[in-house]
């Protein structure tokens, strides 16, 4: 399955856990989140797990990527 | 570097502070079931500056001053200090205006109506009632795609401007400059104003709530709105915490008395008590952070927040200088007109800023 990139970088709260929550309802477990600050980080990381998705962070320069996969 | 308070644990103990220490700074002074209150001190804050006269509500609260300069330190300290701004800043501002107006309609923020209800306040139900019903209609838009657009990295020097504000106050506080006979700075004689515990021990907890309400994420309006959203208990773990412990101090500390009538600083208007608080969560929601919350942003660089906390100050002057602020007494004259245009404004903020693309 392709993975769906999600740039939610400057959004304030929750707006990225919004994105992600829909990306997943529509059926995505692949996704590449981009965010720029820790507790956008810490709430898609909290969202991931509770969806039972596997999640890896990699940091891109000021930006942090979070890769979720199906466990 | 782990972030031990960004888990349950830490979240709970954040709330049980809290909880305690505004149990314990009413103890010290500070007005009755307002120990803490983000709203109700910032209102003072303005009538200190003179934005309003309204006498018995004018102190300098140093609160509000350390919980931003204690979350200043710690975003520092961790590296998440991080200067930005640019989302919809005009549209915060008056997010802000009509926040505070709702709020000072019902007697409080999100944290003072926790706090009325761990003091025995009933009327504190209607506002956490109205509170969750304008948050629950915030999260209708939330999932429509609404959004102030994206903030964006700022100069390093500009998230300084904010912090620098707050110890420019904590100056007039502690040197009481006379500037004209007649002031400004305004200082209660009597009223909730007059009441307040000593300098240091209100600073002091400003610094440490604010330290770890930024290391948590500590946010009132967040916990009700990801219960709506995600059905996620983490910050409302920290909510429930507060009510609890603040519960068990008030009764320990003989601050603890039931009722509807005569309960301090408040009134028992049930139904301007509901809207007041629905048009303050409907606004808390729109712009991403119960007041609190929206100060230990601004220490961490969010100057869209510092802008929103502006706003709340501003909106204090209007609601004092407009017959808008209730009193013991009831709700003033245009107090229900208010709640009705702050209504209408979110509602239209509401339907109109909207991420086309993340729709």
């Amino acid at each position: 399955m392709a993975t769906k990139r999600i740039d939610a970088r400057g959004l304030s709260c929750p707006q990225p856990v919004v994105l992600v929550d829909r990306a997943i309802a529509a059926g995505s477990t692949d996704l590449e989140v981009l965010v720029d600050n820790e507790v956008a980080k810490e709430n898609v990381l909290r969202l991931a797990a509770r969806r039972g998705l596997k999640a890896e962070v990699r940091r891109d320069g000021n930006d942090i990527v979070i890769a979720t996969t199906r466990i | 570097m782990k972030n031990v308070f960004a888990s349950r644990t830490g979240m709970i103990v954040v709330g049980a502070v809290i909880g305690v220490g505004a149990a314990l700074l009413q103890y010290f002074g500070n007005p009755p079931n307002m120990g803490i209150c983000v709203a109700c001190f910032e209102r003072d804050i303005a009538g200190a500056l003179g934005w309003h006269r309204a006498d018995v509500v004018q102190y300098l609260r140093p609160e509000i001053m350390g919980f931003v300069l204690g979350a200043f330190v710690a975003a520092l300290a961790a590296g998440e200090y991080r200067p930005r701004g640019g989302s919809s800043p005009l549209v915060r501002f008056f997010l802000g205006v009509f926040a505070m107006l709702g709020a000072l309609v019902f007697l409080g923020c999100p944290w003072r109506a926790l706090l009325r209800l761990a003091g025995g306040d009933g009327n504190a139900i209607l506002g956490l009632l109205g509170l969750f019903f304008g948050i629950f209609i915030g999260t209708l838009f939330l999932k429509n795609g609404y959004s102030l657009g994206r903030s964006y990295a700022q100069r390093k020097a500009s998230g300084w401007i904010f912090p620098a504000l707050m110890i420019g106050l904590l100056l007039l506080l502690v040197f009481r400059v006379p500037f004209a006979p007649g002031g400004p700075i305004f200082f209660s004689v009597k009223g909730p104003g007059a009441q307040h515990a000593p300098l240091l021990i209100s600073l002091i907890a400003g610094l440490v709530i604010g330290a770890l309400a930024q290391r948590s994420r500590f946010c009132t309006m967040g916990a009700f709105r990801d219960l709506i959203l995600i059905r996620d208990f983490h910050l409302a773990s920290g909510v429930a915490s507060l009510v609890v412990f603040a519960f068990a101090a008030n009764l320990i500390l003989g601050q603890f008395s039931p009722g509807f009538e005569g309960q301090p600083v408040a009134h028992s208007s049930f139904v301007w008590n509901f809207l007041g608080m629905t048009l303050a969560g409907l606004a808390f929601v729109l712009a991403g952070g119960c007041p609190g919350r929206q100060l230990f942003l601004s220490g961490e660089g969010d100057m869209d927040a510092a802008i929103f906390a502006l706003g709340m100050i501003a909106g204090a002057a209007v609601a004092h200088n407009f017959a808008i602020a209730s009193s013991p007494k009831g709700p003033a004259a245009f107090g229900p007109a208010a709640v009705i245009v702050g209504l209408i404004f979110c509602l239209v903020i509401g339907f109109t800023q909207r991420d086309k693309a993340s729709a």
